[in-house]
């Protein structure tokens, strides 16, 4: 773990806005939920809840012209990143009016405008890209960094190390962020790799790496400005390991019969939530009649986010085969 | 002038490289090396490391990284040595060059050129023979062209990175050494149509790339059978140009497919199909193919001759047609 004075609360409300960042990915995603027992929402869904320090923690250290590449648990790295809560929910509805013209749904957000390349759900699929993203900002000299968001599970894909090696070798301006949330879906992360210590394989490749409390958000904060400026300032890519824990089933149609309860509760207690709202309210800067205006906050922009979903259209079906190939090209 | 398929390819990348910043090149040892098959000797010296980027073995990540310089406002040109080594990199070409256009709802464009060798003859035996583009051209969202000539091989790169979408570039490993003649003022041609190179009434010839030459051959020998063969080169197998194969066997109401793939779920199949569903009532005879044997390549000489389409297969199968 990287050893960081715990930051003091700023009173400028900085990390109040952290707080309210994480409350809206937690009730968004637990929206999406009763969407989904209504059917409203369909397919594989793969919810944040637990984790959303790591998104909201990283994607402070990036500004508008950097970019970001996600997993297919991307609802909270989308609403991080600005994508607005409706452009997302009419996704997960599969409306017209959705991030990606309803064609994604919950595993394939994309927004252009914010640099936003998606909701990959080839687990690994999504590092190459990021590296290429990065390859055109340092043959562009566009200073830009990419984020690169993947579990802990990406890490035995061939294409996790073929990728790491070629943005070492090429000094790429890439973040590699690994979330390690113990599961690759059911399976634990001792069960499936011979090294369990994350950090230590994007050190073979002569990366920087070190691992952070993914639950602190502060300290994901601290650690992302930390390696992005390095990153920014030539260094070469970076790697972070987030430990972090999904507190939900893996996706909708997970019975959890490899882990117990007990060891869920556990990590509750290092809510990230909670975590900051303690702090927060301890430094003097969030007290209870704070927290409860902006949970009506939350829930109003919401609320919002599923009236705008809710009245808009699906495609007509005359457009199926509409972005296959695109519709203009040169003569 | 007098050129050869392979240096008319390296023309192609050298007028890309020097006419758009954008455009850089990148697969294994395309740098120092020169190229597997040569076809990019000199260009480092010309271009300097940071264009002409040798890569490590690894086909997923920079194809992949392709995909991601494309997105990044670049022009990419990744060769990947064979068709047979592209299947390291099958994730990244169609699950992310092939569907990102559609999953982003028409966002992002993927303007990515994939070079590749394909096919046999070489004696390379079975893990560097194969014709699996028509693999590829079972996928929407890309584009394959298989240039077969050295008038295609200079002109089909410039219109593919023109291209907002992924084009494959399929380059049949036998083409490299052909000589021929090519205008001074060479360029750029279309991607989107098929070209009858032979006119012929009795029956036309269906093929592309590496067979198209055996083919004409078959059609100077069935000239001395009294036959008239057309000769139509496919030249892109995705979007197939059905009109064109369409209207030539209006002409001539008899067709065989000659296809260095497998016949089996293959590119040759599926031409045999859509005659059969535009022009069914024009055929006088049964559509007739002529395909690689189902068998992986071998390496002895005489059984991958017998493996591939040869002349007289072509020139036989044309007579039982015409018969």
């Amino acid at each position: 773990m990287a050893k960081r004075a715990a930051r003091v609360p700023n009173p400028e409300s900085h990390e109040r806005d952290l707080w309210r960042q994480m409350l809206l990915i937690r009730r968004f995603e637990e929206r999406c939920v009763e969407l989904y027992s209504a059917a409203k929402i369909r397919g594989f869904m793969h919810l944040y809840i637990g984790e959303e320090a790591v998104a909201v923690g990283v994607l402070q250290a990036l500004g508008p012209a950097d970019s970001v590449v996600a997993t297919y648990r991307e609802h909270g790295h989308a609403l991080a990143r600005g994508v607005s809560a409706r452009l997302v929910m009419a996704e997960m509805l599969g409306k017209v009016e959705g991030c990606s013209g309803g064609r994604g749904g919950s595993m394939h957000l994309f927004d252009a405008a914010t640099r936003f390349y998606g909701g990959n759900a080839i687990v690994g699929g999504g590092i190459p890209i990021a590296v290429g993203l990065a390859l055109a900002d340092a043959l562009r000299s566009t200073g830009g960094v990419t984020a690169c968001f993947f579990g802990e599970g990406a890490v035995a894909e061939g294409e996790f190390h073929e990728s790491v090696n070629l943005a070492s070798l090429w000094r790429l301006p890439v973040l590699f962020c690994c979330e390690n949330n113990l599961y690759a879906m059911g399976t634990a992360l001792a069960r499936s790799e011979s090294e369990t210590n994350l950090a230590v394989k994007a050190a073979a490749y002569e990366v920087p790496a070190w691992s952070v409390d993914g639950m602190d958000v502060l300290a994901v904060e601290d650690a992302a400005r930390r390696a992005v400026e390095s990153v920014r300032a030539g260094g070469g890519p970076h790697f972070l390991e987030l430990r972090t824990y999904r507190y939900r089933a893996h996706s909708m149609y997970d019975p959890e019969l490899y882990r117990d309860k007990a060891e869920v509760e556990l990590w509750r207690q290092r809510d990230p939530l909670d975590l900051l709202g303690a702090r927060l309210t301890d430094a003097g800067v969030l007290d209870d009649a704070e927290k409860a205006a902006l949970e009506a906050e939350v829930f109003a922009e919401i609320d919002d986010a599923v009236a705008f979903a809710e009245a808009g259209s699906f495609e007509p079906v005359e457009d199926l085969t509409r972005h296959v190939y695109s519709e203009r090209r040169p003569s | 002038m007098k050129t050869t398929y392979r240096e008319a390819m390296r023309a192609a990348l050298r007028e890309a490289l020097r006419s758009d910043d954008r455009v850089f090149l990148m697969g294994e040892d395309v740098g120092r090396y020169g190229g597997c098959f040569a076809v990019s000797l000199g260009l480092l010296d010309e271009f300097g490391p940071e264009r002409i980027r040798d890569t490590p073995l690894s086909e997923s990540a920079f194809v992949g990284a392709g995909i991601g310089a494309a997105l990044g406002g670049m022009r990419p040109i990744v060769e990947i040595m064979t068709v047979n080594f592209s299947l390291l990199a099958l994730d990244q070409i169609l699950n992310n060059a092939a569907t990102l256009l559609h999953m982003s709802g028409g966002q992002l464009n993927v303007p990515l050129v994939i070079r590749m060798t394909t096919g046999a003859g070489r004696q390379l035996a079975a893990q560097h023979s194969h014709s699996l583009e028509g693999w590829y051209a079972h996928i929407p969202g890309i584009r394959i062209v298989t240039p077969a000539t050295i008038e295609d091989a200079r002109g089909m790169l410039a219109t593919a990175l023109d291209d907002p979408d992924p084009v494959l570039i399929f380059e049949h490993g036998s083409l490299y050494p052909m000589e021929g003649e090519l205008a001074d003022d060479a360029g750029a041609v279309d991607i989107d149509h098929a070209a009858v190179r032979r006119a012929g009434s009795d029956l036309t010839l269906i093929t592309y790339g590496g067979t198209l030459f055996k083919t004409l051959e078959a059609a100077e020998e069935l000239a001395g059978h009294g036959v008239s063969a057309e000769v139509v080169d496919l030249r892109t197998l995705r979007p197939l140009d059905t009109d064109a194969l369409v209207a030539s066997v209006a002409r001539t109401h008899r067709a065989v497919v000659i296809d260095e793939g497998w016949r089996s779920g293959s590119i040759s199949a599926e031409i045999a199909a859509r005659l059969g569903e535009s022009c069914f009532y024009e055929l006088d005879a049964p559509i007739a193919r002529v395909c690689s044997a189902e068998v992986p390549m071998p390496y002895p000489k005489h059984l991958e001759e017998a493996a591939l389409p040869q002349v007289a297969g072509i020139v036989s199968a044309a007579l039982a047609t015409v018969g």
